[in-house]
């Protein structure tokens, strides 16, 4: 199954990047790990007169850490995250996400700045980085800016990013030794994208609750998260807090019905931050 | 418009044009004449593809060619060595961990990169690592079985 045609150009230098993008807009594409881009390539569900392949920019990959500030370059890879000894450290709901992405292989090539950028519904990692509340790195023909991943992504495929904007990097807030984190899944048994991901952090007496798979985009259960906050955490008060759970419009497909992924978002909401709260050392 | 590229493919390097859409696959198979790389689903969900790429294992199917210049590729033909199988080979004939042996090179290119990582591993980490490798004549149980004894036989040789 090949991809249609496309000129390819590798990039040597970020800047170099961000002119051919200022140049080509939306019909060039980014390359990186390519395991987002070629599958969607090889399927005619994304086109590109020009293929911009940045997989060898090194300053663009590694992790960073630096008062309980992580660093993460766009071109870390998955597997790379899940075995950061700093990301294990300082946020363990990051490592424990992107060592359920997929397979090892596909860890060992895919991205995290590809993942976010394509910004799929089911994957794993845009609901980590809402409940950690990192920030999104942009660079564009106008220079850097920053993105709260709150204000990111902004429905299926879509995110804040415009097409001659690359993502550079990701910064997370680390958590101390008394926060607490979990990220619990439901998979789907083939291709290992998430029917629901729910990332739950606890800072303090913040609580923050997102969601992979439920809805269009990866989002933050407010209201929920509200709730949890004012309470005690007991399991009687996150069970009812989540039994409260709305989402206006949540996914349906031939995997699951929206109804049934509600459900599966309370279950696995509360699973989440009962594990997040016993995960803390207090 | 063709790519020139370099690639050292189980030992030996090789310089050729490639169209950029060719996918790593593709090269090996049709280019090399490589062909134990199989070709499956085509969308990185069943590991047929599955080759070391810088000693880590990748899905070629999900690859461009262009992607691997510079790379030292290790495919299935490369992994004995002097006329000798390789113990994952070994250990696959020997444990019966297959049966028509399509998934077959696949899952011993993972299982080198994951021993590569984890040479001593227990029975649910070789499951984990060959999560995204599928066999439909139904051989896990001997391919895990496989897995293992190669693991034990390696450990013993170095």
């Amino acid at each position: 199954m090949y991809p249609a045609e496309f000129d390819y150009v590798r990039v040597e230098t970020l800047d170099q990047a961000v002119s051919l993008l200022a140049q080509h807009g939306g019909d060039a594409k980014l390359l990186a790990g390519g395991h987002s881009l070629i599958p969607m390539l090889k399927l005619r569900l994304a086109m590109a007169e020009t293929v911009i392949d940045i997989g060898r920019l090194a300053e663009l990959r590694g992790i960073e850490s630096a008062g309980g500030t992580i660093r993460i370059g766009s071109l870390t890879t998955h597997h790379e995250v899940a075995t950061s000894d700093a990301i294990r450290d300082h946020a363990p709901l990051l490592a424990q996400a992107a060592s359920k992405i997929a397979d090892p292989a596909v860890r060992n090539k895919g991205t995290v700045g590809g993942n976010l950028a394509h910004a799929d519904p089911a994957s794993d990692l845009p609901a980590v980085f809402l409940a950690l509340d990192a920030t999104i790195q942009l660079r564009g023909p106008d220079g850097s800016r920053d993105v709260a991943a709150r204000d990111f992504f902004t429905g299926l495929l879509e995110t804040a990013k415009s097409d001659d904007e690359l993502l550079v990097g990701v910064t997370v807030p680390g958590l101390g030794s008394a926060d607490g984190s979990s990220y619990q899944k439901v998979e789907h048994p083939a291709s290992g994208y998430a029917i629901c991901g729910a990332a739950a952090v606890i800072r303090g007496r913040q609580v923050s609750l997102a969601y992979n798979g439920i809805a269009d985009h990866a989002f933050v259960a407010r209201t929920t998260s509200e709730a949890l906050s004012t309470s005690d955490l007991s399991d009687d008060a996150i069970s009812s807090a989540l039994d409260g759970l709305t989402v206006d419009d949540p996914m349906q497909d031939i995997q699951a019905s929206g109804e049934y992924r509600l459900h599966l978002a309370k279950v696995h909401g509360k699973r989440a931050v009962r594990a997040a709260r016993d995960a803390r050392t207090s | 418009m063709g790519q020139k590229i370099r690639v050292e493919v189980n030992g030996t390097s090789h310089d050729h044009e490639v169209e950029p859409r060719q996918l790593l696959v593709h090269y090996l198979r049709e280019t090399l004449g490589l062909t134990g790389t199989n070709i499956g689903c085509e969308t990185s969900l069943c590991g047929a593809c599955t080759v070391l790429v810088d000693g880590r294992a990748v899905r070629s199917c999900t690859q461009l060619a262009v992607q691997a210049d510079g790379s030292s590729i290790t495919t299935i033909e490369g992994l004995g060595q002097n006329g000798r199988l390789h113990p994952l080979q070994e250990a696959f004939h020997e444990e019966h961990g297959l049966q028509c042996g399509f998934c077959t090179p696949g899952m011993i290119m993972a299982s080198a990169g994951f021993l590569d990582d984890q040479p001593n591993p227990t029975e649910p980490e070789i499951r984990e690592a060959l999560k995204g490798n599928i066999c439909r004549c139904t051989g896990y149980h001997n391919i895990v079985k496989a897995v293992r004894r190669a693991a034990e036989q390696m450990g013993g040789e170095s």
